[in-house]
C-alpha cells in the first residue's frame, strides 16, 4: 500500500465506512498489527463519515505508512468548522434529525480520531474547508519490521 | 455464556449461518450511536444496539466485535445481515428491549467492557 487515497462523496450514507473497513485490511498486509489496524480504522471511519455528513462536496481520506508510522489525512473544501473548540467538546453535534436514526451524531467524532492518534491536528476555515492529520507511531508496534 | 445460552435467554433469533457452537460471550457493550461504540477499547466483546444501518457491521469489523445482538424487535436488512456473514460476525435479533437484554445478560455473568467515557474536565461526568 504505502500510499492510498480514497475519495469520499457526500451523502453517500449507504457505502459510508467503507473505505475504512478496506483500510484496516490494507493495513494488515502491510504488517501494521491489529491494534493499531484497529485504532487506524477508528480515526478513518470517523473522518469518512464526517466528510459524508458535512462536507459540501465530500472529500479525501488519504493513509501513507511506512516503517515508523501511519499518516491519515482528511481534507474537504468546506463548509469549515465555524468553533473548532465546540466541535471538539464531547456530545456536541450539529448532526441533522435524521442522521440519529442511522447512528450518527454522538458528538464524538473528532474526539475519537484524537484517542487514537498519537498526534492530531486540525485546521479549519469557513468557506474553504476543513484539514485533520493523525498520526500513529509504529515504532513500538509489535508487528512492525 | 455460551451464545446458543444466550439466545435461549434473549428469546432470540440467529440471522445467518456462522458457526457460534464455541462462542463465548462475557463482555458486552450497548449503545445506539456509533461514534459511541467506536469509544470502546475491549476487542473481543459483544455489540448490543438498535441501530440497523451497514455501517454497524463496518464498526464492528474494524473494532474486532465477535457478535452483535439487534435488540427491541429490530431486523437489519438482507444485505446487512449477508455483510457481517461476509466478515464473520454472528448477529442475532430479539424483542427484548436494551435494558431488558443488558439485565439479562448482567444477572447471567455477562460483564461491562473497558471503554474510556468522556473526562470529567468540565465538559464531562465529573464521577
Amino acid at each position: 500500500m504505502r500510499e492510498i487515497t480514497y475519495s469520499v462523496r457526500a451523502g453517500d450514507i449507504e457505502h459510508g465506512g467503507t473505505s475504512s473497513a478496506w483500510l484496516k485490511v490494507e493495513l494488515r498486509k502491510e504488517g501494521v498489527s491489529e491494534e493499531l489496524a484497529r485504532r487506524a480504522g477508528v480515526i478513518a471511519f470517523e473522518g469518512e463519515m464526517n466528510l459524508i455528513l458535512y462536507a459540501t462536496h465530500g472529500g479525501t481520506l488519504r493513509v501513507a505508512v511506512n516503517d515508523t508510522q501511519i499518516e491519515i489525512e482528511l481534507h474537504d473544501d468546506g463548509p469549515g468548522i465555524e468553533d473548532l473548540d465546540l466541535a471538539m467538546t464531547p456530545g456536541y453535534s450539529t448532526a441533522p434529525y435524521w442522521a440519529a436514526n442511522l447512528g450518527f451524531g454522538a458528538g464524538m467524532g473528532l474526539i475519537n480520531m484524537e484517542r487514537n492518534a498519537d498526534r492530531f491536528e486540525i485546521s479549519s476555515r469557513i468557506d474553504e474547508g476543513t484539514r485533520i492529520v493523525c498520526w500513529i507511531d509504529r515504532r513500538n508496534d509489535d508487528a512492525s519490521p | 455464556m455460551k451464545f446458543a445460552e444466550v439466545m435461549e435467554l434473549l428469546n432470540g433469533e440467529m440471522l445467518e449461518g456462522v458457526d457460534v457452537s464455541d462462542m463465548v460471550i462475557d463482555r458486552a457493550y450497548a449503545a445506539d450511536l456509533l461514534s459511541d461504540v467506536l469509544a470502546l477499547t475491549d476487542e473481543r466483546t459483544t455489540l448490543i444496539t438498535g441501530t440497523i444501518s451497514p455501517q454497524v457491521i463496518r464498526v464492528a469489523d474494524i473494532l474486532n466485535v465477535i457478535a452483535i445482538i439487534f435488540v427491541r424487535g429490530k431486523r437489519p436488512p438482507q444485505s446487512v445481515i449477508t455483510y457481517a456473514q461476509r466478515v464473520g460476525i454472528p448477529v442475532m435479533c430479539t424483542k427484548k428491549t436494551m435494558f431488558e437484554s443488558c439485565g439479562l445478560l448482567y444477572a447471567n455473568g455477562v460483564r461491562p467492557c473497558k471503554n474510556r467515557p468522556v473526562s470529567g474536565s468540565g465538559s464531562g461526568c465529573a464521577k
